[in-house]
């Protein structure tokens, strides 16, 4: 039997899309959470990560704890978390966030500071203020490296939230988890096309905000 | 203290073991990818029209979580090392591809034009030239692949303890024992970490003409890709 009929035979069974345990139902959940960590990550790292680029301080600091959020193993820090606060949303969102800052905030960063300075030197001879120049001169030059910054956020949150399954986790990594362990190949691959649906759904809307929000002179391609 | 190198006997290994374990599914993977790596990016140099769609594949392969390459895997490789280290391979292609394109076309136009003034055939101006000056450029990607090869192999527990140091985390779930988890964690960090430095020094090493001291300083051109794709 391929894999091509396992995929059909799941999403073909009406039992998978009703119910607590149905497709919207995970999909719904796995998409709730992301957002939640995706808006908590952006809101603490995108303001300092623009502050901290506009004023080019801090990039040692930066650049170390981008070394130090890529080398902390994602599955790990779940589970410890998990084994040590226990049942709950708080041990899946604190390592949803932790691992989401890094990318957002070090993009934003090198971003905002590698934003070409004549335009910003005209703009404070014109008598803008920082805020402005960071609002109006910066932040739009910058945008389409910032959007990829935080498409990496997003992606590694999407991707580590099917993980989270293992730790009692809702969302569509259920499937994989709980396939695994009832030896149900079926609904393991069914949830794995799910889920890689899903981040290419993502990537998606990362390309679509891309084209709606960058301005065509700055798109350079 | 101890407890922290003590690894329960159903994992069958010693704490040694399992180090050494996950470097090996971390690192032939990294190795791999960049064999893998080097003829497709010279070929995305030397034919343009390549490079935009390659990119494009690898954009959206990186995308797929790794669970999913995993599971899927198994219908073909089983629960096995095979099946974690297959998708391993093909993240790093997808970091190093873009880096090596990215260094081997940084060349300035001049220092080509000066080998083949020199009488330097293709060959030995992409291993005398382009390659050397590529050096940085690439280094910067396979630290970023072995980083997160690295964080990554610890996955692999899921689909039937193949995940060496993150099988520990497993344990810690089943026997209720966090000290299993913060040694997984910790040790994976302080590997990923370990092997990041090594990298740097090696980079060191083959580029003894980069001068050494503004390494992260202000305005040093921190690759921009490099921290972009960083995310998994």
């Amino acid at each position: 039997m391929s894999i091509f009929h396992f995929i059909s035979d799941f999403f073909s069974q009406s039992a998978h899309w009703h119910g607590y345990d149905g497709i919207p139902q995970r999909l719904w959940e796995h998409i709730q959470y992301s957002m939640l960590a995706m808006a908590v990550a952006t809101g603490v790292a995108l303001p300092v990560g623009l502050v901290t680029g506009h004023t080019g301080r801090g990039g040692n600091a930066l650049a170390l704890l981008a070394t130090a959020g890529r080398a902390l193993p994602s599955f790990g820090l779940l589970v410890l978390l998990f084994v040590i606060i226990g049942l709950g949303l708080l041990p899946v969102m604190i390592p949803l966030v932790v691992l989401a800052i890094p990318p957002i905030l070090v993009t934003t960063n090198e971003a905002v500071r590698s934003v070409d300075p004549a335009p910003v030197d005209a703009a404070r001879g014109m008598g803008m203020r920082p805020l402005r120049i960071l609002a109006q001169v910066e932040l739009p030059v910058a945008l389409p490296l910032i959007l990829s910054g935080l498409r990496s956020a997003a992606i590694q949150i999407v991707s580590t939230a099917t993980i989270a399954a293992y730790v009692s986790f809702g969302g569509l990594g259920r499937y994989i988890v709980d396939g695994l362990y009832q030896r149900d190949y079926e609904q393991v691959v069914g949830g794995a096309t799910l889920v890689a649906g899903l981040a290419l759904a993502t990537l998606g809307a990362f390309w679509l905000a891309g084209r709606l929000a960058v301005s065509p002179g700055v798109r350079h391609r | 203290m101890g407890e922290f190198f003590h690894v329960p006997s159903d994992l069958q290994h010693s704490y040694l073991g399992l180090v050494g374990w996950h470097l090996e599914e971390a690192l032939i993977p990294v190795l791999a990818g960049l064999l893998l790596a080097l003829p497709l990016a010279q070929l995305c140099v030397r034919l343009r029209w390549l490079y935009p769609p390659v990119l494009w594949v690898t954009t959206v392969l990186y995308a797929i979580p790794s669970l999913a390459f995993f599971v899927v895997l198994i219908n073909w490789t089983g629960q096995s090392e095979i099946t974690v280290m297959i998708p391993l391979t093909l993240y790093s292609l997808v970091v190093l591809v873009p880096a090596i394109v990215d260094g081997v076309r940084s060349v300035p136009e001049e220092t080509h034009a000066a080998a083949t003034a020199m009488g330097f055939g293709p060959v030995r101006r992409y291993l005398q030239v382009e390659l050397p000056i590529a050096v940085p450029a690439i280094f910067a990607g396979l630290r970023v692949a072995t980083v997160s090869s690295i964080s990554l192999v610890s996955v692999g527990a899921l689909i039937g303890n193949q995940g060496a140091l993150g099988n520990l985390l497993a344990d810690s779930m089943f026997y209720h024992r966090p000290i299993l988890a913060v040694s997984s964690v910790v040790t994976t960090a302080v590997l990923a970490m370990a092997v990041d430095a090594l990298l740097v020094l090696c980079r060191r090493l083959l580029t003894p003409w980069t001068p050494p001291a503004r390494e992260r300083g202000r305005g040093a051109p921190v690759s921009v890709p490099a921290v972009a794709e960083e995310a998994r």
